[in-house]
């Protein structure tokens, strides 16, 4: 996993995932970066917040802002946190840079009784251009990487994504999707939603 | 040996502090106290210690609230001289780095407190003294003191100068060892907690490091069952012998071949002989040599046992997550790449126990090539990540710049 993925236009997915924490919850935000999200969740929300990030930088800038933040991976260091631990898992922009995506949800489900996740969307309709086109990678606003140094090792579109929460136990209780710089509450991720969407935030909860 | 007796028991009850002085900025105060027969010390292993006497120094001013207390904890050959010259050796603190002016434990800001721990040989009761009983040195009459016994001995300490709540404890190794365990003991007291290159136990690897130098010291002819201050004697070869294992074990392989390589010691070749040939082996004997001036050898079985001892979650019913149970402290927990000794592993184990007790952890592993003793070193990554969470720390407790 990268401590920082791909993504460069994070301010709207912060605010997008703030809307959806309950005020005073317990949240882990996994890949937590320089606290910025934990911070807007402090301050907004009151939550009680804790991080996992894997860069020194990161985590010397959370702790310096008076977070609690431990360094790790998200692949290997969530088996560190016990079950129902947190109110809120958080995976911002990072799904797609870690190695087994399937069993990082997976762990979050076990630790949070909701999951948040936001993530670029590759069904986008830019990016099936380029490729249909160009014949090239796709590089994008949200995924401006060329092939061979990108961290997004694992890209996927919503209704891959919507298929493999189906698949692991988790219903969406929430969608939001942005296009262009306007964000869109979607009822299901469907096949326009999957055209349309640069990026996502689901809200996840287990399947009773 | 004897000379380290006389020198290291500075004048009894003289007041608060026998001694004041400044030294590179910073205010120094040095003081013993003796706790007589009404006041003995607890130990875990039914015995009550007294009278006893604590050694201990304290750096900056204490504030009107007595709300900017740092307790810095020393590991196992460590001292209260943490920022100071070291009186016997003349040699800097052991922990100049960290603690002065404008260093990340900031002596402008901060009241810290480093006390000589109980079982220790710089003039804090240890198996040195005088048994009231006996009238002669205690050797191996001393009791058996743990990491528990230890913090319980600073809390007294901490009681007598009317000090409740600490701003924030350290400490590394075995310094690391009594963080924890002020930590658990005494939660209400300890608003942050840094444990540095440390574990909850000690490791069975570690435990038989231990046990080689322990019968180093009782294999020397000298050591007369522990009772060589009697016999006028002094294993200091067998403590010497003790404090060469042991630092190989502070260091790392890559540190070692970085420093030392193969390297000849004022030599061209070699000497087909058992002199040291090698700067590796002339480097380990100089550290023994110049350990057993400024040690205790009874002092090194007692200390060394205690962390033996050391199992924070034998006491929480093998679970080491309800130590922390319900506990309001702040934690930054530190570990370091090339640490094999307490390694990265060990103090995950905390944080993993922390997690599990939903305190607030924060967790770095620095990178570096010196090992165990990169907690005493020049570490900037270190020094980053205390500055930051110290000062975030007494932001949330009111403590002024």
């Amino acid at each position: 996993m990268s401590g920082t993925s791909g993504h460069v236009d994070g301010r709207i997915d912060l605010d997008l995932i703030a809307e959806m924490i309950a005020p005073g919850s317990r949240v882990l935000d996994v890949g937590c970066g320089d606290g910025d999200l934990l911070a807007l969740l402090q301050s907004k929300k009151n939550v009680d917040g804790r991080g996992v990030e894997l860069s020194q930088e990161g985590v010397n800038a959370s702790v310096t802002r008076g977070l609690a933040v431990v360094q790790g991976d998200a692949d290997t260091d969530l088996a560190d946190y016990p079950d129902d631990a947190f109110d809120y898992v958080i995976l911002s922009q990072t799904i797609q840079a870690t190695r087994n995506p399937k069993e990082v949800l997976r762990a979050m489900k076990r630790i949070g009784r909701r999951v948040v996740v936001s993530f670029p969307n590759f069904g986008n309709w830019r990016v099936r251009l380029k490729l249909l086109f160009d014949g090239r990678m796709p590089e994008t606003r949200s995924l401006g990487h060329s092939w061979y140094d990108t961290p997004n090792i694992h890209l996927c579109t919503l209704l891959d994504f919507a298929a493999l929460c189906d698949d692991l136990g988790l219903d969406i209780e929430d969608a939001v999707i942005l296009t262009g710089d306007k964000a869109r509450r979607i009822s299901n991720p469907g096949t326009l939603a999957n055209l349309f969407a640069s990026d996502a935030v689901f809200l996840l909860s287990r399947r009773n | 040996m004897n000379t380290i007796g006389k020198a290291g028991r500075p004048g009894g009850d003289s007041g608060p502090y026998s001694t004041e002085f400044e030294e590179a900025g910073i205010r120094v105060r040095r003081a013993s106290v003796t706790f007589g027969p009404g006041e003995p010390l607890a130990l875990d292993s039914g015995v009550e210690l007294s009278p006893f006497t604590i050694s201990y120094e304290t750096y900056g001013e204490l504030d009107a609230a007595k709300s900017n207390v740092v307790l810095v904890c020393h590991a196992l050959t460590g001292d209260q001289y943490a920022a100071s010259t070291q009186p016997h050796t003349g040699k800097p603190g052991w922990w100049t780095s960290m603690i002065g002016p404008g260093k990340p434990i900031d002596t402008d800001r901060f009241f810290v407190i480093c006390q000589n721990v109980i079982g220790g040989c710089m003039g804090t009761t240890g198996p040195r003294d005088v048994a009231p009983s006996t009238g002669r040195p205690y050797g191996l009459d001393f009791p058996v003191i743990t990491i528990a016994d230890m913090v319980r001995a600073q809390a007294m300490l901490l009681d007598k100068l009317g000090i409740g709540e600490i701003f924030c404890v350290i400490g590394g190794s075995m310094g690391g060892m009594q963080v924890l365990q002020w930590a658990a003991a005494y939660p209400d007291r300890v608003f942050s907690a840094i444990p540095i290159a440390t574990a909850a136990r000690h490791s069975a690897q570690n435990i038989a490091f231990h046990e080689v130098g322990r019968q180093a010291i009782m294999a020397d002819p000298e050591w007369k069952q522990g009772a060589y201050l009697a016999h006028g004697t002094n294993p200091a070869k067998g403590l010497a012998v003790a404090r060469m294992a042991a630092h190989i074990t502070y260091l790392s392989e890559a540190a070692l071949h970085r420093k030392f390589g193969r390297n000849l010691q004022d030599r061209d070749s070699i000497t087909y002989g058992f002199d040291a040939d090698f700067q590796i082996e002339s480097y380990l004997r100089h550290q023994g040599s110049t350990f057993v001036d400024r040690f205790d050898a009874n002092s090194y079985l007692y200390i060394t046992r205690a962390m033996d001892y050391f199992d924070l979650a034998d006491d929480f019913g093998g679970v080491l997550a309800n130590a922390f149970k319900g506990t309001k402290s702040r934690f930054c927990v530190v570990s370091f790449t090339s640490d094999w000794l307490f390694p990265t592993s060990d103090n995950r184990q905390i944080v993993h126990a922390l997690n599990a007790a939903a305190a607030k952890v924060s967790f770095v592993e620095i990178k570096t090539d010196k090992g165990h003793d990169a907690f005493l070193l020049d570490e900037p990554e270190m020094f980053a990540t205390l500055r930051g969470f110290i000062g975030s720390a007494a932001r949330a407790k009111g403590i002024g710049a």
